[in-house]
């Protein structure tokens, strides 16, 4: 409970130390301290996860903040990349006669890769900045050690309830915007051709097999928790005033969305081993 | 009440009053860094006393005040509140205590997604034996305390500077506190407004029966309330006694506030 104040000092002393030391040693320094914050966070959010009391209330609540008030930004990028990745794709296939095999190769691409990767960093864009600015507004005005003075436990209701919701969330986003791209992808094959939408699909269906959709699905749950995690951890222990609002906003968006291509070379490096 | 204390440097602590005493600070040291913002403090505050707390921008009175409640951890000193050890409590203890507290923040610290009714019915939600019905009538009952009954489904945003302290104090209130905690109650109010927050305090005093600390710069809140004020200067208490003790003491530094 008093792990707030214990950091507030640590954080203190470091920066009164900062001013002695080169640059380089600063830049070091704070890059390990960000990580160990990180992986500290981490390691309370398993800790405090499955202490009673549950906020499922909060839970189902941010699920559609994070979900639903998401859907309409996710299915027009969803739209525009099939709509786009087609168009472009077309002539260069067409060089090779193998326009036929363009609703293939677009299905293959968004499902195992583009669609993940494209909503992943949209929803860190919209969720995870939208999640550090509000904690870290809600740290500025005291609102969090108001709800610690009432007795409730901030952590399990602000982080963990937010860090669930986007792990559970955005793989449905993903699918959300795969099958909305795969609809862009027939619209912008049927620019140029005549292909049925029946025809569309099963040319889709034929060349998809388990190992295009489970590990590009499993690699959401990670992408929605990076995502989760690094703005609650931002904006929950965000500093200095007002400003740091903003810091949290945009090191939340920074971050996560660093994680999100780590996580999907990792992800692609597992898979390949199985291939 | 004794006499005021006149001395012209700081001292490590206010005497020790012999009545019911329910919050006990003794030996409190706080420093953030290499910056010590309490020295060796001694604070006592006896049941149904209004104490006031002044002291610079800066002298560490929020500190003071967040100490009380778990949300600042000293480096040594010990803290008593209603009887129990705030640093040797568990999690649970201590969230039972803070039950017992209420703590107005300096800007309301008002929940910005909740409507004044929901800011109301948070510190409820652990009290599984409440009905639906119960609750409507207590958000209602501590809303109409201090006369704002009518911004019950507002949200905090279409809230004045003064309707969101009072609805801060009545979120506090909800839970009828044993101990009430006010962080510069009237700051940033215009007079009249910063007048009728301050009566509002000793009403809910009388109420309630609550004991209470009030942090404040605002002399006016000072002179309304306190039954007794110390004054801080260098993490430390510097001067005590009762409004006109104080403002007629010897001591340069405490009566410089009243000029």
């Amino acid at each position: 409970m008093l792990t707030d104040s214990k950091n507030k000092t640590q954080v203190a002393e470091t920066s009164l130390q900062e001013d002695e030391e080169s640059p380089f040693l600063n830049s070091l320094k704070n890059f390990f301290l960000e990580v160990a914050l990180i992986v500290s966070f981490t390691g309370r959010f398993f800790k405090e996860l499955f202490i009673p009391p549950y906020e499922f209330n909060e839970f189902l609540k941010q699920c559609y903040f994070v979900g639903c008030k998401s859907l309409p930004l996710v299915a027009i990028t969803g739209f525009i990349m099939g709509l786009v990745l087609t168009i472009q794709s077309q002539p260069t296939l067409a060089q090779f006669g193998a326009e036929s095999w363009l609703p293939a190769m677009v299905a293959v691409s968004i499902i195992r890769e583009i669609g993940p990767v494209i909503t992943a960093l949209i929803c860190a864009g919209k969720i995870g900045s939208g999640i550090g600015a509000e904690l870290a507004s809600m740290k500025v005005t005291e609102q969090i050690d108001a709800m610690e003075v009432s007795g409730t436990n901030p952590f399990k209701y602000l982080v963990i309830t937010k860090i669930l919701a986007t792990t559970i969330m955005i793989p449905l986003l993903v699918i959300f915007s795969d099958v909305i791209s795969l609809y862009g992808s027939y619209v912008g094959v049927n620019l140029k051709g005549d292909v049925s939408y029946q025809l569309f699909c099963y040319q889709v269906i034929e060349k998809l097999d388990f190992m295009d959709l489970f590990p590009a699905f499993i690699k959401t749950f990670f992408f929605g928790f990076a995502i989760g995690l690094i703005g609650c951890c931002k904006g929950y222990n965000s500093n200095s005033g007002t400003e740091g609002v903003g810091k949290a906003a945009n090191s939340a968006v920074v971050i996560s969305s660093l994680l999100v291509f780590i996580l999907d070379m990792i992800a692609v490096q597992i898979t390949s081993l199985y291939n | 009440m004794e006499a005021p204390t006149d001395t012209s440097e700081p001292f490590p602590g206010c005497k020790k009053p012999s009545g019911d005493i329910i919050v006990a600070v003794e030996g409190l040291d706080i420093s953030f860094g290499k910056k010590n913002v309490l020295r060796e403090m001694n604070l006592w505050l006896q049941k149904g006393e209004n104490l006031v707390v002044l002291g610079k921008s800066g002298s560490g009175k929020s500190v003071l005040i967040k100490c009380l409640v778990g949300l600042v951890e000293p480096q040594n000193g010990s803290v008593k509140v209603l009887d129990k050890n705030i640093l040797e409590l568990n999690n649970k203890e201590l969230n039972s205590i803070r039950k017992k507290i209420g703590f107005l923040f300096q800007s309301a610290a008002l929940y910005d997604s909740m409507t004044v009714r929901e800011n109301l019915e948070f510190p409820l939600r652990d009290s599984r034996d409440l009905s639906k019905d119960d609750m409507t009538a207590m958000v209602e009952e501590a809303l109409d305390n201090v006369g704002l009954l009518e911004a019950i489904d507002k949200m905090p945003s279409e809230l004045s500077g003064g309707m969101r302290k009072r609805v801060g104090l009545a979120r506090t209130l909800i839970l009828k506190p044993e101990l009430m905690l006010y962080d510069e109650p009237t700051t940033g109010l215009d007079p009249i407004t910063s007048k009728e927050i301050s009566n509002l305090i000793l009403t809910v005093q009388k109420k309630y029966n609550t004991s209470s600390i009030i942090i404040t710069h605002d002399m006016e809140c000072a002179k309304i309330t306190a039954n007794r004020m110390v004054i801080l200067k260098d993490g430390m208490c510097s001067a005590e006694g009762t409004f006109s003790e104080l403002s007629q003491s010897q001591n340069k530094w405490a009566r410089s506030f009243f000029e």
